[in-house]
């Protein structure tokens, strides 16, 4: 049987950014104990006890709103229901503002072994300006406190192409963050999100252009792969060995089970949504799903979620396309989107940019 | 239904026609023979928006032929298309009936003729099946080419003509003004015109009356074998072609082998008839004198050509009618389905058309760039207009069309002689003796005050000056000598917009001069785009390239791949523009494996590039096919 990844989708949120549209409600202590049992119930009832789990990944939202206590009855659960693996990779994301150095160390002996923190700049203004309310000095200390509770495993998100962003100021950021001791970087482009605060002509306006995103995007993937962190996804960079196992399920197509309102999965044969409702998930017994895809990782989607991957897709995955991809190569690799080695196709940093074009080039008539 | 299916569609369709009641006081019994000297059979001539249609509904509505209630504006144009226009496509022919002031009851036979330079020989066609020709002049704008042309065409037929001044009603009205035009420009007696407006239903009883006076009734034996005109004819999915015709001597009944004499095809009479406001009624009979249409379970329109003369099988006539001439087309453009799987659609939408319209002509071809489609011929520009305007909204069909091309003739240098309607087709410049273009004669009246900017269009468009002459004070005629691929683009909308919509316009053909032509290339990426290609005279090459090269870049979006645009001649490149690459697509995260946004962005790109034409690794809009074929706007 194939190995098995969990995200846990935790839908809560001291205070909503005005950039995000991801589902999430504001937290109550009574609101978070009750999901917490829900997450549980529906941990029993999808409950495989010889299938390995070799990732887990609490996502939000905000996880870090949940106790130590929470938490760790979530992870023991699994251990209950399903066999997970020693060398698991358990990962929480965090905000700088909700871990103290002792919840830290609780998480850390709960079983949590990989943080995400969601630094997004070492600028404190280009924070406020994205509604964070961590400092870049509270964001730093957040870090070293999580090194000194026993995380060897740290990634921090950056976002890039901020209203007014400039060149020099995205390389602060980066320098600055790669000074601390992490081994990983997600790396987003700011995107407006319809019906987000963000999708307002004052915000708008601000943005950088086309050519001021690539420019920025370009100068980004340079300086972090620089101080070693290795671009190996569209927005991920590791240092040598700490790539996320548990995102990179997603774009092999691998197995994953969402459990949380809006929790998305890739579950034995078929693709299914949490609805998006922390009322029914709490009241219903099992999570209400709706399926979206009962025939998942044909080739379309295969091609789709591999070429996000610096490894790119391996030809001989789908024989049947190899001459159509390879007819079309020649022009993708001129224009410097795309290389090749005759066994793989990957996508360039230019190439990752326009992957909705070059990815339909290569997989459409 | 079928006897109300005119030209393919119901008519009034927004009145429910079952509804209408027809008031006619008088309705004619079947069989029976009507006196020649009761008769009388007109046209109304006018330009464009002088009321021709309008004074035609008012006669209809002053003769009860239509119930008030029932009047929907303009019942003879059927078609959206006319109505929306106010242009007629179509002749068409309503019988009614009138009580003179003398006390006698008339016949009159109104045959709508359509009033484009297009349909020329049609007009001619329907001018010859009458005795007079009622001439509408707008009070306020007075003659304009369009009039001049078919008044000076029904004079040529012999045709009385009876002015009439419309929109009497009108603050600019100045009908004494227009009378001294009727008579010094055209050279008839109008003083006496009746002065109407049709809109508010003024004096149209002078008019009637007129009609009976003035028009003479037609002549002809009835006991001499048939000779009857074609004037018109259309297709009728239950009784098959239904052709309207003039009977000139002679008799035709139900019953009869009837010969057409162009074609020598032989039908058998099922139907002989007129048609009042709404539906053909079946007489049993025509004969001399009548105006009226013949159903005889013919099955193909290409059988009936409009000029033919209709004749008894068993008894034939010696000799036709003069006049017929075969219709050529003009203009030619390729029609494409902007969808390939549509191409049998239109295939079946074309022959539709052509039931009712036997100018149209279409052969298949393929373009590298669009895929499988038609050649079409048109009369002129309008008729092409029109065609391509009913494809797309009757037959719901989205195409793709090329620029209009005229027919060149070309002589190789082996002696061998070519006709190009196709600038794909054209031969390579080292094999030709000698190229040569159509000219036409144009004529121009406008407002004196817009001579410069007439003049300089003309000019640009290498038309050559031949006189001038000012109708009064105020108004010119112009002639110009006009090379016919000049004015198929845009001609006729640049020649509006310049004199504020004052000046008319109307043109003949007269034959084939020598030229300096060139085959214009356009390519993207380094290849030739076929549908593109156009031929041109050397001098106008390369604003011509330099301008579709900037409108293609307008119209093609950026994209994966930069996009150079070349325009040449031979392998000379003598315009270029480039489309830059996109550098940024729109991203989607896959957080927490939700992968049904990138998803969603992958399905739009795939729609997007399905409204694409895939030349290469060059995405192609069709309104980048499209922007090039209005250069000016």
């Amino acid at each position: 049987m194939r190995d098995l990844g969990i995200y846990i989708h935790v839908p809560f949120c001291g205070k909503k950014c005005g950039y995000c549209d991801f589902y999430s409600v504001k937290w109550t202590k009574q609101a978070a104990e009750d999901y917490t049992v829900a997450v549980l119930r529906n941990l029993r009832h999808y409950s495989e006890a010889d299938r390995k789990v070799d990732t887990v990944y609490l996502g939000g939202g905000t996880p870090s709103l949940l106790t130590s206590m929470q938490i760790e009855s979530i992870l023991s659960e699994i251990r209950r229901s399903f066999l997970l693996d020693q060398q698991a990779e358990i990962t929480m994301e965090a905000n700088p503002c909700t871990i103290s150095a002792e919840k830290l160390s609780e998480l850390r002996n709960a079983g949590v072994n990989r943080l995400s923190i969601g630094v997004q700049s070492m600028i404190d203004s280009e924070l406020k300006m994205l509604g964070r309310v961590h400092s870049a000095e509270r964001a730093v200390q957040a870090v070293l406190d999580a090194e000194r509770a026993g995380f060897e495993n740290i990634s921090c998100d950056l976002m890039i192409a901020l209203p007014e962003q400039k060149p020099e100021s995205l390389q602060y950021s980066v320098e600055k963050l790669t000074k601390l001791p992490i081994k990983h970087i997600s790396a987003y482009i700011l995107k407006t999100e319809e019906g987000t605060p963000f999708d307002c002509d004052e915000i708008k306006r601000k943005l950088p252009d086309e050519d001021g995103t690539a420019e920025l995007y370009f100068e980004m993937v340079q300086l972090l792969e620089k101080h070693g962190f290795m671009q190996y996804e569209v927005s991920n960079f590791a240092k040598e060995g700490y790539t996320s196992r548990h995102n990179c399920r997603y774009w092999k197509c691998e197995d994953y089970l969402g459990i949380g309102p809006a929790a998305h999965s890739c579950y034995n044969g078929k693709r299914f949504a949490v609805d998006r409702d922390i009322t029914g998930f709490i009241r219903s017994g099992i999570q209400q799903i709706t399926v979206t895809d009962e025939n998942p990782c044909g080739f379309e989607e295969y091609a789709m979620l591999r070429l996000r991957l610096k490894e790119g897709l391996y030809l001989d995955d789908f024989p049947e396309h190899r001459n159509d991809i390879e007819k079309k190569l020649p022009p993708l690799v001129n224009a410097g989107y795309v290389q090749t080695d005759g066994e793989s196709v990957w996508l360039t940093p230019k190439g990752f940019l326009m992957s909705n074009s070059v990815i339909s080039y290569l997989v459409f008539d | 239904m079928g006897d109300l299916q005119i030209y393919g569609r119901k008519p009034f369709t927004n009145s429910g026609l079952s509804d209408i009641i027809i008031l006619s006081k008088y309705v004619l019994k079947r069989g029976k023979t009507l006196a020649n000297d009761k008769i009388r059979n007109f046209c109304i001539i006018a330009h464009i928006d002088h009321g021709k249609s309008t004074l035609a509904d008012r006669i209809l509505e002053k003769t009860e032929t239509v119930a008030i209630r029932d009047m929907e504006d303009q019942l003879l144009d059927n078609m959206d298309i006319e109505r929306e226009r106010g242009i007629t496509i179509k002749a068409r022919a309503v019988r009614l009936k009138y009580t003179a002031q003398d006390g006698e009851d008339y016949i009159f036979n109104l045959i709508d003729t359509p009033g484009h330079v297009d349909f020329n020989y049609e007009v001619s066609r329907s001018l010859a099946a009458c005795e007079g020709a009622i001439l509408v002049v707008d009070a306020s704008q007075g003659i304009e080419a369009q009039t001049l042309a078919n008044t000076y065409l029904a004079i040529e037929h012999d045709l009385e003509v009876v002015p009439v001044v419309n929109k009497i009603d009108l603050p600019s009205a100045d009908p004494d003004r227009v009378c001294n035009e009727v008579e010094n420009v055209i050279g008839i007696p109008a003083m006496d015109a009746p002065r109407i407006s049709a809109k508010m239903g003024t004096n149209i009883e002078a008019v009637l009356e007129k009609i009976v006076t003035d028009i003479p009734a037609p002549q002809g034996d009835p006991k001499m074998p048939l000779k009857a005109l074609i004037f018109d004819s259309y297709y009728d999915s239950y009784k098959g072609v239904i052709i309207y015709v003039r009977v000139k001597e002679g008799r035709v009944k139900v019953g009869d082998n009837i010969r057409l004499m162009a074609t020598g095809a032989v039908f058998n009479v099922v139907e002989a008839g007129f048609m009042d406001a709404s539906n053909l009624v079946n007489n049993g009979s025509l004969e001399a004198g009548e105006v009226g249409y013949i159903a005889a379970s013919i099955k193909s329109i290409g059988d009936t050509q409009v000029g033919d003369t209709v004749t008894n099988d068993d008894c034939p006539c010696d000799e036709p009618l003069p006049g017929y001439r075969k219709v050529n087309p003009m203009v030619f453009s390729g029609i494409y389905p902007a969808d390939g799987a549509k191409y049998g659609d239109l295939r079946d939408a074309l022959e539709k058309l052509q039931l009712n319209d036997a100018s149209l002509s279409f052969e298949p071809e393929t373009s590298i760039a669009l895929g499988f489609g038609f050649r079409c011929g048109f009369l002129g520009l309008l008729h092409m207009e029109i065609i391509q305007e009913r494809l797309e909204r009757e037959y719901n069909l989205d195409l793709i069309t090329t620029a209009p091309s005229v027919i060149y003739k070309v002589t190789m240098t082996n002696g061998e002689v070519q006709y190009i309607d196709n600038p794909t087709n054209y031969p390579d410049p080292a094999l030709i003796q000698t190229a040569e273009e159509p000219m036409v004669k144009a004529s121009i009246l406008s407002p004196s005050d817009y001579v410069g900017n007439i003049m300089e269009l003309c000019q640009d468009r290498r038309g050559v000056f031949k006189d001038m002459k000012y109708l009064d004070d105020t108004r010119v005629e112009l002639h110009y000598e006009l090379p016919l691929n000049e004015i198929v683009y845009d001609f006729f909308d640049v020649l509006k917009s310049r004199t504020k919509g004052y000046a008319s316009f109307d043109y003949e053909m007269m034959g084939y001069v020598p030229s300096k032509l060139v085959k214009l290339d356009i390519l993207l990426n380094g290849d030739v785009v076929d549908a593109l290609s156009f031929i041109i005279h050397t001098d106008k090459a390369y604003a011509r390239a330099r301008k579709i090269a900037e409108k293609l870049k307008d119209n093609i979006p950026r994209q994966l791949f930069e996009v150079p645009i070349q325009a040449a001649i031979g392998g000379k490149i003598i315009a270029r523009e480039t489309v830059k690459a996109v550098r940024k697509d729109v991203l989607a995260k896959c957080y927490g494996g939700d992968i049904t946004r990138k998803k969603k962005l992958l399905e739009k790109q795939k729609e997007g590039k399905k409204r694409m034409r895939q030349l290469g690794t060059v995405e192609v809009p069709q309104e980048a096919f499209m922007s090039v074929l209005k250069l000016d706007s």
